[in-house]
This record gives C-alpha cells, sequence and structure tokens, in this order.
C-alpha cells in the first residue's frame, strides 16, 4: 500500500515503543511529589501485565535539573548518564525508560550530541572508565514512561473498570493534556506526535472514553523554568505562566488535566491554589480549581485504584469534582488517614 | 574574532545552537520569559552572531542571560534551526567560568542553586529531596504540602515510598558507594571545581555587601532589588 498524504505525515510522527523487557529509571520530582504514581506504573506493567521492568537501588539522579539550573556543566551530566546506562548494561537490557521528561529529554540530547561530536563520547567513556571502571553499551531504545503506557493504552482499556466519562450525562469528559516541553519541543521525531500534534496523552485519553480539547496555548510551558522556580525571587515567572495556560482553558470548561512530565502536574495544581489565594479566582465549576492528574493517576482511576492509593489526596487542588463526574465511590474519612 | 567568542564556540552547545539568525523574532514570540521579564532571545542571538567581544562581555555580566527557563520551545519555532536557549546555555557556562556572574543580581542566584541542588545530588543522590524541601521556602505546596512536611515518614509510607529504605524502591537511600561514584564524576568532571569558584566569588562578594554567608545566601534566594519586568 501507498503511504501517502497526512498519513505518510503523521506516521513519521510514530515510535517502534518495544513492547517488554526495560531497564527503569525513576525521576526526583515524581518521587518527591507523587510517589504513588510510580508504584502504580509498576503495579500495572509488573503485576497486571506481567512484563519484564528492572529497578536497580544503585542508579541516581540523572543530575537534569541540576544541569538546567546551570550548576553543573555538560560533562557532569554526561558522566552521571554514561554511569546509567552502564548499570542498564551490567543489568542485560537494552531498553531504557525514564519516569522523567527532564532526563527522557537530557538522555535524547547526549545521545544525538554523541552522534555530531563523537569526540565528547570517547572523553565522557574514558572519565567513567577513571572514576567507576564501569563500562556502557547505548540503549536500543529510550521511552519515557508514558510511551509505555500509551502502547498499553488498549489493553488498559480493555481492563477498564471506569470511563473518562460523566456518569450523569453520558458525555465524554472533557480533558487538557499537558506533554512537557522537554518531551519533543526538542527532538519532536523522538515522542509521539511530535511537538506539533502532541498525541501521547490523547492517545490514552481518546482510548479510555475521553475528549481531548485543543486551546491556544495547549503548548505553552507550565512555568516551571528551573532556576525560575527553584529561587523564590523568580517565582513570578513560574505562576504567570500557569496563569496564562489557565486563562486560555477557561472557556473551554475542562474537567480535568493530564500531564506527562512530573514537574508540570505540581505546578498546574499548586499555582492554581496560589492564584486562588491572591485574586480569589478559579477556574474549574463551582468555584472549584480543574483537577490534574499525573497519566499513571489517570490510568489507575481507569483501572479501578483506589482514589487514595494512587496519592490523589497530596494534590492541593481537590480531585472530587472529577471522581464524583465519573461516578467514582470513594471513602471522605479515608483521605487524610495514615 | 576575539577571545569570547572564540571559547563560545568550544562549547558544542553553541555550535549547534547558532546557524545564522534572521532576526524574525519568532523565538522572542513564543518565549514565556521574554513575556515576563525584559528579555528578547532575538537580541542575544544577533549579538553574539556579530562576534563582537566587548559585547558579548556586556551580556556575560548583564542579568538578561538569566531570564531563559530552558524550556527550548525557541529551537521548535527557529525557521533557521538555530537553539537560543543552547546559545544562553554557553553563554551562562562561560560567564561562571570568567566570575562575570558575580555582576548580575539573577547571576549571584547561582550560588544558592548550586548549594541546594548540588548538596542534594552528593548526599542523597537526588536532585529534589523531601527531607531538604521544606514548606517554609515553598508556601506554594500549600496546606497539604505543609501536612506532608509535618508527617513526612508516614504519608511516603501510605503511599509506597521506599524513603530513606534499602534496595530499590521510590526515594530509597542510595547506597555510600554510589554516591562516591557520583562524588568521583563531579571531581574529575569540573562540577567541584565549579562549585568552589562559584563559592568563593560568592563569599568575597558577601564580604563586600557586608553579610555573612548565611544571610548572602538569604538574601539571594529571596530578595529582588532592580527592576527585571517590562
Amino acid at each position: 500500500m501507498i503511504v501517502n498524504g497526512k498519513q505518510k505525515i503523521w506516521s513519521e510522527y510514530q515510535k517502534d515503543i518495544p513492547d517488554d523487557h526495560y531497564f527503569y529509571v525513576r525521576s526526583c520530582i515524581r518521587q518527591n511529589f507523587f510517589p504513588a504514581s510510580e508504584k502504580i506504573f509498576l503495579d500495572i506493567v509488573q503485576n497486571k501485565l506481567g512484563l519484564d521492568f528492572f529497578e536497580t537501588e544503585h542508579h541516581t539522579t540523572c543530575g537534569g535539573i541540576a544541569y538546567h539550573s546551570d550548576t553543573i556543566p555538560m560533562e557532569t551530566l554526561m558522566t552521571i548518564v554514561a554511569r546509567q546506562f552502564a548499570l542498564m548494561t551490567e543489568a542485560g537490557y537494552k531498553n531504557y525508560v525514564a519516569s522523567c521528561i527532564t532526563s527522557f529529554g537530557i538522555y535524547t540530547e547526549i545521545l544525538e550530541t554523541w552522534r555530531h561530536f563523537p569526540e565528547l563520547e570517547a572523553k565522557v567513556r574514558e572519565n567513567l572508565w577513571t572514576v567507576t571502571k564501569r563500562e556502557f553499551n547505548k540503549p536500543e531504545y529510550l521511552a519515557h514512561a508514558s510511551d509505555v503506557i500509551y502502547k498499553l493504552r488498549n489493553q488498559i482499556a480493555s481492563a477498564s473498570v471506569n470511563k473518562l466519562v460523566n456518569k450523569e450525562t453520558g458525555e465524554p469528559l472533557r480533558v487538557v493534556d499537558h506533554i512537557g516541553c522537554h518531551y519533543s519541543k526538542m527532538f519532536p521525531s523522538k515522542g509521539v506526535g511530535g511537538a506539533e500534534y502532541p498525541y501521547v496523552l490523547t492517545g490514552m485519553i481518546e482510548a479510555w472514553g475521553g475528549e481531548i480539547i485543543d486551546y491556544p496555548e495547549r503548548r505553552h510551558c507550565c512555568g516551571f523554568g528551573f532556576r525560575q522556580y527553584l529561587v523564590k525571587a523568580n517565582r513570578g515567572y513560574s505562576l504567570s505562566n500557569t496563569h496564562k495556560k489557565f486563562e486560555s482553558m477557561k472557556p473551554f470548561k475542562p474537567d480535568m488535566i493530564i500531564t506527562n512530565c512530573p514537574g508540570c502536574p505540581y505546578f498546574l495544581d499548586r499555582w492554581q491554589y496560589v492564584i486562588s489565594e491572591m485574586e480569589g479566582k478559579t477556574y474549574g465549576e463551582n468555584s472549584q480549581g480543574i483537577p490534574v492528574f499525573t497519566y499513571e493517576e489517570v490510568a489507575g482511576l481507569v483501572l479501578g485504584y483506589d482514589p487514595w492509593d494512587l496519592g490523589l489526596q497530596i494534590h492541593q487542588t481537590g480531585v472530587e469534582p472529577l471522581l464524583d463526574k465519573m461516578g467514582i465511590v470513594y471513602n471522605k474519612a479515608d483521605k487524610y488517614k495514615l | 574574532m576575539g577571545m569570547l567568542f572564540d571559547k563560545l564556540m568550544e562549547d558544542y552547545r553553541f555550535k549547534e545552537g547558532l546557524n545564522a539568525c534572521i532576526n524574525c523574532g519568532t523565538c522572542t514570540a513564543i518565549c514565556p520569559a521574554a513575556e515576563f521579564y525584559k528579555y528578547d532571545p532575538r537580541s542575544i542571538t544577533n549579538t553574539v552572531q556579530n562576534k563582537d567581544d566587548s559585547e558579548i562581555e556586556a551580556l556575560l555580566k548583564s542579568e538578561t542571560i538569566w531570564y531563559c527557563g530552558e524550556c527550548m520551545s525557541c529551537i521548535t519555532r527557529c525557521p533557521r534551526k538555530n537553539a537560543p536557549g543552547l546559545i544562553i546555555m554557553a553563554l551562562r557556562n562561560l560567564s561562571l567560568e570568567m566570575g562575570y556572574f558575580i555582576e548580575s543580581e539573577k547571576g549571584r542566584q547561582q550560588y544558592v542553586l548550586g548549594k541546594v541542588l548540588c548538596g542534594n545530588i552528593l548526599n542523597y543522590g537526588y536532585c529534589v529531596y523531601p527531607r531538604t524541601f521544606k514548606h517554609s521556602e515553598h508556601p506554594e505546596s500549600g496546606t497539604v504540602g505543609k501536612w506532608i512536611e509535618d508527617n513526612l515518614e508516614a504519608v511516603h509510607k501510605r503511599l509506597g515510598s521506599n524513603l530513606d529504605g534499602d534496595g530499590p524502591g521510590i526515594l530509597r537511600k542510595i547506597p555510600k558507594e554510589d554516591l562516591d561514584e557520583i562524588q568521583a564524576i563531579f571531581d574529575i568532571t569540573g562540577a567541584t571545581a565549579r562549585l568552589n569558584h562559584v563559592e568563593k566569588l560568592s563569599l568575597k562578594k558577601a564580604d563586600e555587601m557586608g553579610l555573612t554567608q548565611e544571610k548572602y545566601l538569604e538574601h539571594i534566594f529571596n530578595k529582588t532589588e532592580i527592576d527585571h519586568q517590562h
């Protein structure tokens, strides 16, 4: 069959994602702010679907936030990443999956850079060997954890207990997606749908019964900006960018937001609280916020996990409006039970 | 060509990021920082491509190179495949190397960023670590953030973390031998030297300002004394 026109263009934005056998590395931010999301991810792929995802306690941060805050040189970052690749090689894996978008962007950038500047790779190999006596193979495949859930979205749909549908009206829930800048803005061919046609989360939402909203600032940064959030004196930058997105999405009346990056849901959640405190302004129905989720949390809701096992109690913007729309039964008294 | 331009050209990010800018301004139109700060990635790209060392030196000492959030939205949109975000990273790197960062309010913040982030990496193996992420410094984390801080171990236990525990898992204690390897990587690749260099110049500046190290860190983390916005 000749693939032409839109179909041909679209085929260039797809990724051939392996089914199984991954070396899994965690995200600093997700572990801190959405720890249950990583637990649920592994529970889905390992226990529910019986796939091989290996983790070693010896892996560390990739150094990405320190690098993008310009506190460590590029050579340091590359050597930390090379050490992670060495751990993958020693464990006998070829597919590498990161739970973090900043990491995913960094791994992608480093592999591309080494292709263009092989002398940098040689220097990194030499430094790594000198200080750790480790050697490494480069991953044959690099994925972000959401790529895997995207790949498994129909299997998850088949096993679903809940749909992204308003139980009262029967209408699909209206969902805003946020894929995170470093997923595909630097290397569009490495992300499902590229930077222009973000599909990694849209594919999940459509498979699980929801409807994606395309709004003007869909591709705008959440406002993290590394040093622009981390230093208190700079946080107006971060807040202002989130504010811009909410002003843009409000007329489209979203029921929920689904996010790709570990940091974005934190900012979209917490800055709603700050805007509400500062200006008394809210963006959801009935003077409430718009609930913000990680893609693992959404997968978990669809599969019927208890909301409090998913960690939804550590969101600042209440998630109950969405749970009620979906008709999910939950115990209010258990929310903050420890 | 001058010495500073030559030094920028040693950085692969600069070589990859600069491909004859046509001054269309698309990067500035799309830039989250340009909307908030007095920031114009188009003019920065144009300045460096003019290869004038005195102008580059002024940039390295300026506030403007510290306004970028490194979201890299500019890379997607540039019709000439320039990457102002990568040019900024090369400029910041050179500003740190030359010690020019100390001349700007935003540049001086590098000291607290390095202390916090690299401290977390070297001590715990994470860029962000829950026991050093304080609600008092992050009030936007909200009432829930305060509840998490007050019940840190119980909350993480409830959610399946292995906080400071042995073996794999969420927020596990990363073994000492691994942290030693990261320290050795910092030493051999110039990160330790970078941190020491930033600290030396920062403590000198603190002295000039009549501040102790602690007060200086507090000052650069919290204070804005000049107008950075439109």
